[in-house]
């Protein structure tokens, strides 16, 4: 039954998982996301499932394709530097059609950067993918609740492209504890898809396949175009906020895209046309959404924690460079709305400098 | 007197040649392993879990199961697998450059885990498919294409003998053998059917090392590749079996 409570993201994120029917982990402790993995350390066995805590992060991503071709659906979640070693599974789940949830709990910084919130993995998560033309879905939370919402979700759109889907977080929504309302509990037959190993009938034939294509190149190259196309084209999300009319239209997600749900309120208390696009998937990114912006806007205020303000060519390209494009970036604090409807009055003032 | 007839395994009837060079010890080890898997039962409820190179031509030679994932991660992917479906027998098949190379924690880790998975790690002593580079278990003054003037310890480090790195390991059990001879190979098929049976008894993890002939890349002739083996490779790496836990 949908019961009520209060938690912290990372472990309602971890309670949605098995709710949704998730009964394989395999992971590796980081900051900001190890609570699921202490979560399902003990949660996992009391609904039934399997938990490893593994050697490295990228031993447990080839521990989710065993799972999930055996029919099981499938976890992993990790942060910044721990995410970088997920790249070699991804490319495998990709290229051997596996459905997977992963999670990136991001932290601030390069290297090993520090354990505080920033967004500056948007790249490396939403374009980095795996070697060789690998692409998945790209779902990004800006509640507890969002989380909580998006992992049947996710698992829905893995199994439905037989790929991963990687839900794209942050340290605060990770870490902060918020009031939420968790789903029932999902029933998932592991002999459901005919694309899992399960035990044959007599003179039936088993099926082998493995990381390159056993129809050959051309027939793949095909068969995958078409695959993220699709997935482009139906798999958008987003949520507009005041949009048509606004002179100044942020597109922000996460932690950042709550910030800019309080500055549209407080800009246009003061009379400023100020709107939101939020992203809910990073990719494909939502280009659809830019097609309620008025031709008389005055640009677009890209707001994101990080350096370079990576989400900006995803919004030139997603207006065809049609309009400038402004950033506020606050790589280690949570953006200040206060700054953000400040920039929004520079930007109309013609005094604000473009990205 | 019976005459016993060789009749080549179900799963390998009819299938495309598995495309492994002339004197490769790896058509013999698919061969005994797809006999034991019939042998016990497990035609229909099995998967091998390949690693790439030499050792995934074997991927499309079975009408059974079969995966190949990553270089040097068959044993986590099996390891995910058999968790989930218990019930079916499950193997990883890889080489030395996999197992001792680059899956090396996946090798420790596993035994420590004594996870329910057998692992059959085919040693030929070198990077057989990528044309026969250094491995972690090439032989000191092994001439390879990455150590032309053959391994020096001082160089290039020492060759691992996982029978050394499994000392004290509480695993189920641990093998080796060769395919060199008929009577090394038949010693090889009862190894890997204890190796399963002690798997589907639930005892943990199994690792059988079997030592491979790879004329191609140590340039001889497969004759003189079986001589190499007797008189330089079964010197360093003794075979037999080393670990063994008994039955509950």
């Amino acid at each position: 039954m949908a019961e009520k409570a209060i938690m912290k993201g990372n472990e309602a994120l971890a309670e949605a998982a098995l709710r949704a029917g998730c009964r394989f982990f395999s992971g590796y402790p980081i900051t900001p996301q190890t609570e699921v993995l202490e979560y399902l350390s003990w949660r996992m066995s009391e609904v039934g499932g399997e938990l490893i805590q593994t050697e490295d992060e990228l031993t447990g991503l080839h521990m989710l394709i065993g799972a999930s071709l055996a029919g099981s659906r499938v976890l992993s979640t990790s942060a910044g530097p721990g995410f970088a070693l997920f790249h070699e599974g991804i490319s495998y789940i990709c290229g051997c059609e596996i459905p997977a949830v992963l999670v990136d709990v991001q932290r601030v910084g390069g290297a090993c950067g520090g354990i505080s919130a920033s967004q500056g993995d948007y790249e490396e998560v939403t374009h980095g993918g795996g070697n060789g033309d690998s692409q998945y879905v790209v779902l990004t939370p800006a509640s507890v609740q969002e989380e909580v919402d998006m992992m049947k979700e996710a698992y829905e759109i893995a199994e439905k492209y037989r790929n991963p889907v990687v839900i794209l977080t942050d340290a605060i929504i990770g870490q902060m504890m918020e009031g939420i309302t968790l789903p029932d509990f999902a029933d998932i037959d592991i002999d459901k898809f005919d694309y899992t190993y399960k035990e044959l009938k007599d003179g039936e034939d088993g099926i082998q396949r493995g990381g390159y294509p056993g129809q050959g190149f051309p027939a793949y190259a095909a068969h995958m175009g078409a695959k993220y196309k699709a997935m482009k084209e139906a798999e958008q999300r987003w949520e507009n906020i005041e949009v048509s009319d606004a002179d100044v239209v942020c597109v922000a997600y996460g932690i950042s895209s709550r910030v800019c749900k309080e500055a549209v309120r407080k800009a246009r208390a003061k009379g400023i046309k100020l709107g939101l696009i939020r992203l809910i998937t990073a990719w494909p990114f939502p280009e659809k959404a830019f097609a309620e912006i008025n031709p008389d806007c005055k640009g677009l205020l890209a707001v994101e924690m990080s350096i370079k303000g990576q989400m900006v060519p995803d919004i030139k390209l997603a207006t065809k460079c049609n309009m400038p494009v402004y950033g506020y970036f606050s790589l280690d604090v949570v953006p200040d709305a206060d700054v953000v409807v400040e920039t929004a009055e520079k930007i109309i003032a013609g005094t604000c400098e473009e990205v | 007197m019976a005459i016993k007839k060789f009749e080549i395994p179900e799963l390998l009837k009819d299938k495309p040649s598995h495309g492994a060079c002339q004197g490769c010890g790896h058509g013999i080890c698919w061969r005994i392993i797809y006999e034991v898997v019939e042998e016990l039962g497990y035609k229909n409820k099995h998967v091998i879990f390949h690693d790439l190179a030499c050792g995934s031509h074997g991927l499309f030679a079975t009408h059974g199961h079969a995966f190949s994932g990553a270089h040097g991660r068959a044993i986590p992917t099996a390891t995910g697998y058999k968790r989930i479906r218990p019930d079916m027998l499950v193997f990883s098949y890889a080489g030395d450059g996999a197992t001792y190379n680059i899956g090396m924690q996946h090798t420790v880790h596993t035994a420590a885990r004594n996870e329910n998975i057998t692992a059959i790690v085919v040693n030929n002593t070198n990077f057989g498919m990528t044309g026969g580079q250094m491995s972690a278990t090439s032989l000191i003054g092994q001439k390879t294409t990455s150590s032309p003037a053959g391994r020096d310890s001082k160089e290039n480090g020492n060759p691992i003998d996982i029978v050394n790195l499994y000392h004290g390991m509480d695993i189920a059990y641990l093998a080796r053998g060769a395919v060199d001879s008929v009577p090394n190979i038949n010693k090889t098929k009862n190894y890997i059917r204890k190796a399963f049976q002690k798997q589907m008894a639930g005892e943990g993890f199994s690792l059988v090392e079997i030592l491979a002939p790879c004329p191609t890349n140590w340039n001889l002739t497969p004759a003189a590749a079986l001589d190499r083996m007797e008189n330089e490779i079964f010197k360093i790496y003794t075979l037999g079996e080393f670990i063994e836990r008994s039955a509950k």
